[in-house]
């Protein structure tokens, strides 16, 4: 069975100036273990999609089901990585991560297993020398990495992450991308990503969702990437089955959904 | 106008003072050569020009103002006699000679002790209730009128209903005070509130926390920063009201003593009290400022 099902989706926000069509017709199935890659314009609804499946807000019609049950709201087994990270100032790198292992696993491991785990995630992102810094006094980067942390101690069945590099510089965002890699082939946990690169769509889905623009957007295609696990950016360069999805995707992207004003 | 200016040139060596503590860490030694002696030097002498100059030629010039206005006038002490009765005055701070006529100190105390019960129990109800009204909406709009009427109401107004529900002078001040400075704790911690970060609350939600730990962990430290400029004007407004509320209902403290010296017409201790109330109010307030500083996570 499909692990998350969207089915006829439609997102339409009420707004001071009317009501806004975000989402039109929003069908997709993912399986576990499945990593699946939103793209799109900026603009076009991938947060809102994303924020739908983790529950934050809720569809105007339509039926959302993760692991066979309805999406009501948001669940520790759907954990998000923000946009902007979103860790709160005032506790410390080991705090803010231990405040979702706590939640999660208060009832299921003593104190000592939750410290273990805490530090054991935060070894996973390589920040295991930062336990006591604050995130103002570390780089963006390394406050990413916090946040994945953050989200991947909870165990979630599904990990959803919005534009998790967004902010980073390509050499930082590279290796975060090849942490993320890493985690899901060891951890086999179903992964959706929103992300507006294509280099990195490619790289690290199993499937990219592209959507067309907004208003009223929806998924235009959906590419399957079959390339080998593991991957490796170096080798790939040159490949030509990456090349040639690289190559979908932008022909997608920039002839089929240009931007509006581009168009114009 | 000046008297922004003199702010500015109060606040500014506060507000460089982080910065500089942490370009010192960033700055590797080899870099933090000292400058050529005759350019420390020129800094050193245009900083004492911008930051120490305006305010000392004011001061100076008001001292001036003062002991020109007093030599035109009957009763005016100058600046030279008021500072010679001060003197006198806090060589012997403690002393109780009679209800009414008691130490500078103690009536200093005693006004702080009722400011003290006053504005700490207006903290400790109305931190508690601007948290309610900002979270809970329905709560907003249940007080919202209650608030917006009775938040102008001028803070000696409310002194007769003290005198009537409390039967004694003492406890109706502390009721003044409780009541002037109650407003802007509740007004600044509900508004503090409804600007805590959406993502915040998002991260709350899908970590799926519980109301207590979204309180200690996410609002309470989010909104302490609203929390502390709401306790700094509410303490601002209860030092005001002080003065006035123990003029009209007496005992020791620092606006009857103001009382009292009017009568004995005593202008130089009127003026020193003055300058008391002056000086204690913008110590407390840097001392709050002080605080807010140490909650600041941005
Ligand atoms: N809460 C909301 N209320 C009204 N409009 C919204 C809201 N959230 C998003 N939108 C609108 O929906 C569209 C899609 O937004 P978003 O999902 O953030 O785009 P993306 O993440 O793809 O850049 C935008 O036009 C945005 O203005
Ligand atoms: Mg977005």
């Amino acid at each position: 069975m499909k692990y998350l099902q969207l089915e006829k989706v439609e997102m339409i926000f009420d707004t001071k100036r009317g009501r806004f069509h975000a989402l039109r017709d929003i069908n997709l199935s993912v399986e576990q273990g499945e990593f699946v890659s939103i793209i799109g314009h900026s603009g076009c609804g991938k947060s809102t999609l994303l924020n739908l499946v983790a529950g934050l807000i809720l569809p105007s019609s339509g039926a959302m089901l993760c692991a066979g049950r309805e999406i009501a709201g948001p669940g520790p087994e759907r954990a998000m990585v923000f946009q902007n990270h979103s860790l709160l100032p005032w506790l410390t790198v080991y705090e803010n991560v231990r405040l979702g292992v706590d939640k999660v696993f208060g009832a299921t491991k003593n104190k000592q297993q939750r410290d273990e785990w805490t530090r054991e995630n935060l070894a996973l992102v390589h920040m295991e020398h930062a336990l006591n810094k604050r995130p103002t006094e570390i780089s963006g980067g390394m406050k990413q990495r916090v946040g994945i942390a953050r989200a991947l101690a909870m165990e979630p069945k599904l990990l959803l992450m919005d534009e998790p590099f967004g902010a980073l510089d390509a050499l930082t965002r590279a290796s975060l991308q090849d942490s993320v890699m890493e985690i899901h082939g060891r951890l086999k946990n179903t992964v959706l990503m929103v992300t507006h690169d294509v280099d990195e769509a490619v790289l690290l889905s199993d499937r990219i969702i592209m959507m067309t623009n907004g208003p009223a957007a929806t998924i235009g295609e959906i590419l399957d990437i079959k390339l080998p696990r593991p991957r490796k950016r170096v080798e790939l360069a040159d490949d030509a089955a990456y090349n040639h999805h690289r190559a979908a995707v932008l022909k997608f992207l920039y002839q089929r959904q240009r931007r509006p004003e581009e168009a114009a | 106008m000046t008297v922004l200016a003199m702010k500015k040139t109060l606040d500014s060596p506060q507000q460089t003072e982080p910065k500089s503590e942490k370009a010192v860490v960033i700055i590797p030694p080899v870099i933090a050569v000292p400058p050529p002696a005759a350019s420390r030097f020129a800094d050193t002498g245009r900083w004492v020009v911008r930051i120490l100059v305006p305010p000392v030629l004011g001061l100076v010039l008001f001292v001036l103002l003062w002991a020109l206005i007093s030599k035109g006038s009957e009763g005016l002490p100058g600046p030279h006699e008021t500072w010679l009765s001060a003197v006198e005055l806090f060589s012997d701070p403690f002393y109780v000679n009679g209800p009414n006529d008691q130490g500078i100190g103690w009536n200093i105390l005693h006004s702080l002790e009722r400011v003290g019960l006053g504005f700490g129990m207006a903290a400790l109800i109305g931190i508690p209730l601007g948290f309610m009204i900002g979270r809970f909406a329905f709560f907003n709009g249940m007080t919202a009128p209650i608030i917006s009427l009775l938040r102008p109401v001028s803070p000696l107004a409310w002194l007769p209903i003290g005198l009537l529900v409390f039967k004694e002078a003492q406890p109706a001040a502390v009721w003044v005070i409780f009541i002037s400075s109650i407003w802007p704790i509740i007004i600044n911690t509900a508004v503090g509130v409804t600007k805590v970060p959406q993502d915040y609350m998002n991260v709350a939600r899908v970590l799926n926390l519980s109301e207590w730990k979204i309180f200690t962990k996410i609002l309470f430290p989010a909104v302490l920063p609203y929390t502390l400029t709401g306790v700094r004007l509410g303490l601002g407004v209860a030092w005001l009201v002080i003065v006035a509320a123990e003029m009209l209902t007496g005992g020791v403290g620092i606006g009857f003593w103001v009382w009292y010296e009017w009568n004995n017409l005593n202008v130089a201790h009127i003026i020193i009290a003055i300058f008391v109330v002056g000086i204690i109010g913008l110590l407390l307030e840097q001392l709050l400022l002080l605080m807010a500083r140490r909650f600041n996570y941005e």
